[in-house]
Parts: structure tokens; sequence; C-alpha cells
């Protein structure tokens, strides 16, 4: 299936700025693989080290959010868009290193 | 050294206040926003800016968080004006305008991160950061107030 995936804009910086990427996939896990296989730098972005999707990454197909899908197993059909939206999240209190 | 370092962050003349006022506004719970702008040419310019309620019913004062829906919107908005979201703002009520470990763990790459830190209910420090490309560290970035572009 020929899916359309729209790469944020944070993450355009490793994909040679580019929007999104057409990719050959059946499911959400075989076109973001594709896409980390593209551009092997989205990956600790987008990845846990364990291999699982970050908890502040949300990924939708056309409107629906995989989460109330399949998550990854999320089965995707000729023309599906899938975009990555950033969770943005912080606040205070504990500092860290900065540089 | 990264790319990160020495990088700048141009602020029409207004937001600055405006995001200080935002703050206190909010006060004694964390505020947000997005930062639409521009990137040309290695130079980052944000000129106008999107409030957002703080999602983080639960801690407020020392959290904030936005719903993918508040981003996808806020997205919407910056293409509207024919910008981009370059970056995020929030408070820290009565601690220092410095990134947290949270705020670490949760920040994105490129973005522009600016801190507003509200002392009893005042906003003093603002700070800007840009996340490492290893998403080890924080990296200052410094902030310029400018006159606002020509349209």
């Amino acid at each position: 299936m020929a899916v359309k995936v729209i790469i944020p804009t944070p993450l355009r910086t490793y994909a040679q700025r580019r929007e999104f990427a057409e990719l050959e996939a059946r499911t959400v896990g075989e076109a973001l693989g594709g896409l980390t296989s593209l551009y092997a730098e989205l990956r600790k972005h987008l990845y846990t080290d364990e291999g699982h999707i970050r908890s502040f990454v949300n990924v939708y197909v056309n409107d629906d959010d995989i989460r109330y899908l399949a998550n990854e197993n999320t089965p995707i059909k000729d023309g599906d868009t899938i975009s990555i939206v950033p969770s943005i999240a912080g606040g205070g209190r504990e500092f860290v290193r900065v540089c | 050294m990264s790319e990160e370092h020495n990088v700048r962050l141009e602020l029409a003349a207004g937001l600055a206040e405006e995001i200080r006022a935002h703050g206190q506004r909010a006060y004694p719970h964390e505020c947000c926003g997005a930062i639409l702008g521009r990137e040309s040419e290695g130079l980052r310019e944000a000129l106008s800016l999107r409030q957002l309620p703080n999602r983080r019913e639960d801690s407020p004062s020392n959290r904030f968080s936005l719903t993918a829906e508040d981003v996808l919107g806020a997205e919407q908005a910056a293409r509207e004006q024919n910008l981009e979201v370059i970056g995020w703002y929030h408070s820290h009520p009565n601690h220092p305008a410095r990134p947290s470990e949270y705020d670490r763990e949760h920040a994105w790459p490129w973005y522009s991160y600016v801190i507003v830190s509200v002392v009893n209910g005042v906003a003093v420090e603002m700070t800007s950061w840009r996340l490492a490309d290893d998403r080890a560290v924080f990296s200052p970035e410094q902030i310029q107030i400018r006159a606002r572009a020509a349209a």
C-alpha cells in the first residue's frame, strides 16, 4: 500500500528537510520502520531504546489516533496519510544539565 | 561543537511582553503557548504567539501539557500566516528560567523553548533553549528583541 508519512517540522532536519515521505507498507509499524530506514537519525526521536514509540509521539492515520486503533499494528490502505504529531509538555522544579 | 551553540531567537517587539504578561496572568500556574515565525538562512524570527491552555489540571503549578489538537491547531494557525511553529513557551512559577529534567525528557529538537520565570506573580528572567541532537542536554539560545518586520 502506498502511504504518505508527514514528518513534523522539528524532525525534518533529520530527513533532508522533507515534509513527507511516500512509502509502501501494510501497517503503521511498517511505515514508520520504512521511514526510519530511510532516515536513520529519526529513530532516536521516535522510539525508545527498547523499540517502543515514545509516549510523547502521537501517530495518526488520517484523523485517527493509532492508540485507539491497533497501535503499530493498525492496518493502512492505499492513499492513507500517517501524521506524526509532537506532544508538547514540560514544567519546572527539577533542573537539568545544560551546556 | 553542535549547531545548537551560538543560536539566536529574534523576538518581534511586544512578544516578550506578551509572554511575560501571560505568565503573570496564569500565576501560580504555568502558562504555555506556541511561537510562530520563520527560519531562513540560519535566522530564526518569532513573529506571533498563540496562547494555549495548560491541560495539566492535576499539577498546573509545576507542569504543563498540550493536546495533539492544540499542536495541530497551532500548526494550522501558522500555515494561515505563512509561518511555522518554531517553538513553545511556558512559565516556571517561583523557579528559575532554566529547563527541568522533565522539560528535557519531553522536548523535541529544533524547536526553541522559551521559559519565563514568574516570582511571586512578577515575571522576571526569560531564557530560550534548544535540545541537542542527541537529546542529552539543552543549549541556551540568545534572545534578541527586534522591531516587527515589515510585511
